[in-house]
């Protein structure tokens, strides 16, 4: 059903709400458009006029730094102009609903909204009632998905593991609230991989979650055995006093990535984290900073793998020629 | 007043065990006969059911009419029109209005509204505790007094089963029914689905089945202490009919009733994110949907109801959490309660008894049966008659209907209450 809010009739990108319900063909044409826009970052004039006299705003509802930061950089180097707003609840508690702030918007001729919300389902409905012309890209609603994540993280993998079926990916931490790890889950299992595992006690894993597509573990230092890729995962504060668990300490010794633990993973597997990371909650500063750590790497490729997804739903001008 | 004839119709009335066809003949608001015509009547009125099925005029047991407080959603007038048009002629109202149904002052306020609209016959249910807050005892005995059918706290919480125990006991004590549904306030988690693989996909706030059972536990555990005669409402899952049937068959004076959508919609049919399918308690699984259905057609469950929650478009315009929960859903009770029947899930005769007997019933009303001297409380319908659920075709100020659009087969053709006919299909 999602599908068909994201695509066009032909089949291209439009909207980018969700990873659910698009190809491995798809998925795959947004990392080769990313790969030779990854060139380009590293010239000395970074930018293409592929969305030149586009205007992109940055609608986020919700307080971010580096995604809001990768997406306005994205977008200017595809020469768009770009207004980035971040309307605080309280001024949407005046009473100005959701519709009525991109009704507003709309009538000021913007091509594509990028929309952080906090509830699920917000891009969704943006798409769904926005003017047809108008491109929406989730840029994280809720619980849900986060796509544009999902895809930057396939991006680094794919770049250094190559083959996606032989993988066996590790997802570790807060399942039950993440919208990063229902969007890689969902990216993972497109893109053929060997197995997805979710490891996290009961209370942050959401009900059913096999349903999903991932294989099930409470214990790391099992579930980290035969691991390529260990995608880490934050952990909010709040979660400790909604009696999800006892403390932060006590997470960090059951589900906290240290140098001893990552040795149980295959000896070149990878660490990743969406950031922001709570060093010393989740993983150890020796792993984040350390060689097998690619968490950088994500952050810059977050920049390309925009760009890509941005030029592609503005078809026809989408794909670098 | 006048004389009504109301010829050629299949008379099904469930409470007297009749099914044949003949005559229903009416004077001064009552059923004179059954099945015959008494020597000397002339009817002022002939209405020709051929084809068609006469049976009592519906009791809903849970409505929401949006008045007063509300009145952009809905109005008792706009409602009270589409309940006639469904062939209700008996709908109880929940107290969550706004002012709440605490006072006789509001219920004797809701009363004379549905005197306005002088169409179906009203019965608030009277809040259980103060503006529903759970605190404090509601003056019970006044709201009964005033008009009050029976008490309930909407789906308002009682976080202190120590004062659901006083609450039940000073209902029991005015003889008073207890109208509840279950749903524990901390489990319930404030979800807007099923805790299970849809809102897992989706990242939506949940609620297990389990809020309502445990709730369910506990109100049956104080219905055995306090002898509080207890209704539940829209029971929605598997282990909930399972309990009630026990209890039942225990020996405690309880009964239930599920809303129509539950009996034909899962969270498997959800579309994501639509918010038409946003309804409290939420859909469930298939295995739930066979039970409910089990239990009707076993008894357990005795009535449907519509769990009617008409809504502005405003409401249902949002992410689907921020949406308001609730279907409006009078007007799809009768083609749905008859999809149950050609789906072979119940008896036309268990469908309509569910409709009307087995309500009026629980409610200690005489009506929901064509008894000779009764209320000519009545429903006529074509189970046959097809038509699609759209704007013409709907009176419910409220469209928010997972069901709009598609083509429903049933129609109620009239409607009589107190024998005036208060809806007639083929005057619109």
């Amino acid at each position: 059903m999602i599908d068909n809010v994201q695509l066009n009739a032909e089949g291209k990108l439009k909207h980018f709400i969700t990873i659910e319900g698009l190809s491995n063909a798809l998925l795959t044409e947004i990392l080769d458009t990313a790969e030779s826009f990854v060139g380009m970052t590293d010239q000395q004039i970074k930018k293409v006029p592929l969305l030149r006299g586009k205007t992109i705003v940055n609608l986020f509802f919700e307080n971010s730094t580096r995604t809001r930061t990768t997406f306005e950089l994205a977008a200017k180097r595809l020469s768009a102009d770009v207004l980035s707003m971040s309307i605080s609840t309280s001024s949407t508690s005046k009473g100005e609903s959701l519709l009525d702030t991109i009704r507003n918007l709309e009538a000021m001729f913007v091509d594509m909204f990028v929309v952080r919300h906090g509830i699920s389902g917000a891009a969704h409905f943006i798409a769904q009632h926005t003017a047809p012309h108008i491109s929406v890209i989730n840029a994280g609603d809720g619980q849900h998905a986060h796509p544009t994540q999902a895809m930057l993280d396939m991006f680094t993998i794919r770049q250094i593991k190559k083959d996606f079926t032989q993988l066996r990916v590790a997802i570790i931490g807060d399942i039950l609230h993440s919208r990063v790890a229902r969007s890689q889950i969902q990216a993972l299992n497109i893109l053929g991989a060997a197995e997805v595992r979710v490891i996290a006690p009961l209370t942050l894993l959401p009900a059913h979650v096999e349903t999903l597509g991932v294989s099930v573990s409470h214990n790391l230092t099992e579930g980290l055995k035969d691991i390529d890729v260990i995608i880490m995962l934050r952990l909010q504060k709040e979660r400790m006093t909604s009696a999800l668990l006892p403390s932060e300490s006590e997470y960090f010794k059951c589900f906290g990535l240290t140098e001893s633990k990552l040795k149980i993973a295959k000896p070149d597997a990878i660490v990743m984290h969406p950031g922001p990371i709570n060093r010393g909650v989740e993983i150890e500063s020796k792993v984040a900073d350390g060689p097998q750590s690619v968490i950088l790497k994500q952050v810059s490729n977050g920049i390309a793998v925009r760009m890509a997804i941005m030029s592609m739903a503005m078809q026809p001008l989408g794909g670098l020629q | 007043m006048n004389k009504i004839r109301i010829q050629h119709g299949r008379i099904i009335d469930p409470a007297n065990e009749i099914d044949r066809i003949g005559p229903v003949c009416i004077a001064g608001g009552r059923i004179i006969s059954v099945g015959n015509e008494p020597d000397s009547f002339t009817a002022d009125i002939v209405i020709d059911a051929g084809k068609q099925i006469v049976c009592p005029g519906f009791i809903d047991l849970s409505t929401r009419l949006r008045e007063p407080g509300q009145t952009r959603k809905a109005t008792f007038k706009s409602e009270t029109l589409s309940a006639a048009s469904a062939g209700v002629t008996t709908m109880c109202l929940h107290p969550d209005t706004n002012p709440v149904i605490d006072t006789a002052a509001v219920a004797e306020l809701i009363k004379e509204l549905a005197d306005k609209a002088d169409y179906p016959q009203i019965y608030p249910i009277a809040a259980l505790t103060q503006k529903l807050e759970g605190n404090e005892l509601s003056a019970m005995l006044s709201l009964k007094q005033a008009g009050c059918i029976a008490v309930g706290n909407a789906n308002r919480p009682i976080k202190n089963l120590l004062i659901l125990r006083r609450a039940m006991e000073y209902a029991a004590s005015h003889d008073l029914l207890l109208m509840f549904r279950p749903n524990d306030y901390w489990l319930g988690n404030n979800g807007c689905a099923h805790e299970g693989a849809f809102a897992t996909r989706y990242g939506l706030p949940s609620t297990p089945d389990a809020a309502e059972t445990i709730a369910l536990d506990q109100c049956l555990e104080l219905a055995e202490l306090t002898r509080c005669r207890v209704h539940f409402g829209q029971i929605s899952c598997k282990r909930s009919v399972i309990k009630i049937h026990q209890a039942i068959k225990y020996g405690l004076d309880v009964s239930a009733d599920v809303a129509i959508h539950q009996l034909h919609l899962t969270e498997n049919d959800m579309t994501p994110f639509d918010s038409a399918y946003h309804v409290l308690p939420p859909l469930r699984t298939e295995s739930d949907k066979q039970y409910l259905r089990q239990g009707l057609a076993g008894g357990t469950l005795s009535c449907i109801c519509s769990d009617h929650q008409p809504h502005d478009i405003d409401a249902k315009l949002g992410a689907f959490p921020e949406t308001e929960p609730g279907v409006s859903s009078l007007e799809t009770l009768l083609p749905l309660m008859l999809r149950l029947v050609t789906k072979h899930a119940i008896t036309l005769e268990q469908g309509i008894a569910a409709l009307s007997q087995n309500p009026a019933r629980i409610l200690r009303l005489n009506s929901g049966a064509l008894t000779p001297g009764l209320s000519a409380d009545i429903c006529i319908f074509d189970a046959e008659l097809e038509w699609q659920v759209n704007a013409d075709n709907w009176k419910s100020l409220g469209s928010n209907t997972p069901f709009w659009g598609q083509t429903l087969k049933g129609r109620v053709t009239h409607t009589l209450q107190a024998g005036r006919i208060i809806h007639s299909l083929n005057t619109i």
